[in-house]
């Protein structure tokens, strides 16, 4: 047996870690919904379809623009050191996931206007004439709203995958230190978007296309949790123990229950019926699937900092 | 640094030296003690060590940091924290698999600095200085003549938690 007492007792450190409380999982969370949005918008873009009357390519870009901003502002809320933030863009640190990040988010706004200056929700028309007088400039030139399509898809995907790289750089937290988590979130965000565009829009063609790709994003979650789980239990010994902290430990009811259960196989199971007209869509699925997917952060970003090293 | 754990006796002379050296914040520390029981019931044996921050060779508080606060000090690789450019984002003190550092109640990332601005002056850190058991030895773990390496070459020691990879530079002797 071995049995350590330690006379530290620092605030936020000891007896386990706890520096990170709601807005880092919100930021998260709304980080990956935004990445998933830009994916999915992108596509919409590449395809041709801001041409029609088509809501993922009206509305989404501007929703996204709030919701990015919400993560950013939950984010800035997490910093002890809050006025010292605008030293994150005097340097860029090659090696600090947070410095790309950081870097990343920046070029992720101006890709997010610029999709929004596509086509302007009429309601917005002639509210600022220049973004009007810029919007028919960009609708003269399509291979050029092609490649913003594109390059949303590009920086959508890159803001998914950071989300997870961030976490999974930090060795001392083995549940963290997983080549599979950048995947998880991804695949999350993408199905957070998909659920969400599915919730809001009124386009029956978009509702059952998302509807379909959310099931495949969600069928693809739950082989990407066996991935997950299977390399943190095939590795060393404190890797199990961050992986038996979600399988049979203190975090276990939340995360079979709220994250598996309620999270991915309820709602897959409902969106399928719909999907096949067994039964209407209703706001059911989709609304579990994005419940299920900031419960995710939060399991993660908690269980994470209850794993440690001994 | 060199501790000696057969002569630690666990007195906290060197937490003191340090809070009232650093004037570090009530309610936290810069270093502690570490009470390690290993064995079975009778056959146990127990380590007190004097811990702190290991000041890593290879210091993940140092690469995760993204303003560039956490840096790698020129003299005697010491491993700081430049106040003024830290932002509180606390990736550091997640990244410390000995959760060496903490808060500082002003904001920034706060953690043992082997008491550079002694040293740089010729002096020995302050925990070092006031051990009254003399189990604490500071030195040049690069020159091989120091007193560090000749204790290191003839004693059994151990670092903490060698396989996280960070490379401690704090060794234990036992």
């Amino acid at each position: 047996m071995q049995e350590l007492t330690i006379t530290r007792h620092n605030e936020l450190v000891d007896p386990l870690m706890h520096i990170w409380s709601w807005q880092i999982p919100v930021y998260l969370f709304l980080g990956g919904l935004v990445a998933g949005i830009m994916i999915i918008s992108g596509y919409f873009v590449l395809q041709g379809q801001y041409k029609k009357n088509v809501f993922s390519c009206f509305y989404l870009p501007h929703i996204a623009l709030v919701l990015l901003s919400g993560g950013m502002a939950a984010l800035f809320l997490d910093l002890e050191h809050k006025l010292y933030f605008w030293r994150l863009f005097t340097t860029f640190q090659i090696a600090a996931p947070m410095s790309w990040g950081s870097w990343l988010l920046m070029i992720v706004y101006p890709a997010l206007w610029i999709n929004t200056l596509i086509r302007i929700p009429e309601r917005y028309q002639g509210k600022i004439p220049i973004f009007d007088d810029w919007s028919a400039e960009l609708n003269k030139h399509p291979t050029l709203i092609k490649n913003i399509g594109i390059l949303n898809m590009l920086l959508g995907t890159l803001l998914g995958m950071y989300t997870g790289v961030l976490l999974s750089s930090f060795g001392a937290r083995p549940l963290w230190n997983s080549a599979m988590l950048w995947m998880l979130f991804l695949v999350s965000g993408l199905s957070a978007a998909a659920a969400f565009v599915h919730l809001i829009t009124t386009d029956e063609y978009e509702r059952e296309m998302l509807a379909k790709a959310d099931n495949a994003f969600l069928t693809l979650e739950l082989f990407v949790f066996g991935g997950f789980l299977t390399g943190l239990l095939t590795s060393s010994r404190v890797h199990i123990e961050a992986a038996r902290l979600l399988i049979d430990g203190p975090y276990a009811p939340v995360f079979w229950v709220l994250v598996i259960g309620m999270g991915i196989v309820l709602p897959l199971i409902i969106q399928l019926l719909a999907v096949n007209h067994k039964v209407k869509h209703t706001a059911v699925g989709p609304l579990l699937v994005l419940a299920g997917g900031l419960t995710l952060r939060f399991v993660i970003v908690y269980a994470g900092q209850f794993s440690h090293w001994t | 640094m060199v501790i000696d754990t057969v002569r630690c006796v666990g007195c906290m002379d060197c937490v003191v030296a340090c809070k009232t050296e650093n004037q570090v914040p009530e309610g936290f520390n810069r270093d502690w003690i570490a009470y390690d029981t290993t064995g079975t019931f009778p056959t146990l044996h127990m380590e007190i060590r004097s811990e702190r921050c290991n000041h890593c060779d290879n210091p993940p508080c140092v690469s995760c940091c993204p303003t560039g606060a956490s840096h790698v000090h020129p003299v005697g690789a010491v491993v700081l924290v430049d106040a003024d450019k830290c932002i509180g984002c606390k990736g550091c003190v997640a990244s410390c698999p000995y959760g060496a550092r903490f808060i500082h109640p002003d904001g920034y990332a706060d953690k043992c600095t082997f008491c550079i601005h002694r040293v740089e002056q010729g002096l020995l850190p302050a925990c070092v200085s006031v051990c009254p058991t003399h189990c604490m030895h500071f030195g040049d773990l690069d020159d091989p003549n120091s007193e560090v390496s000749t204790l290191l070459a003839s004693r059994n020691h151990h670092v903490l938690m060698p396989d996280a990879g960070t490379k401690p530079r704090i060794f234990y002797l036992t």
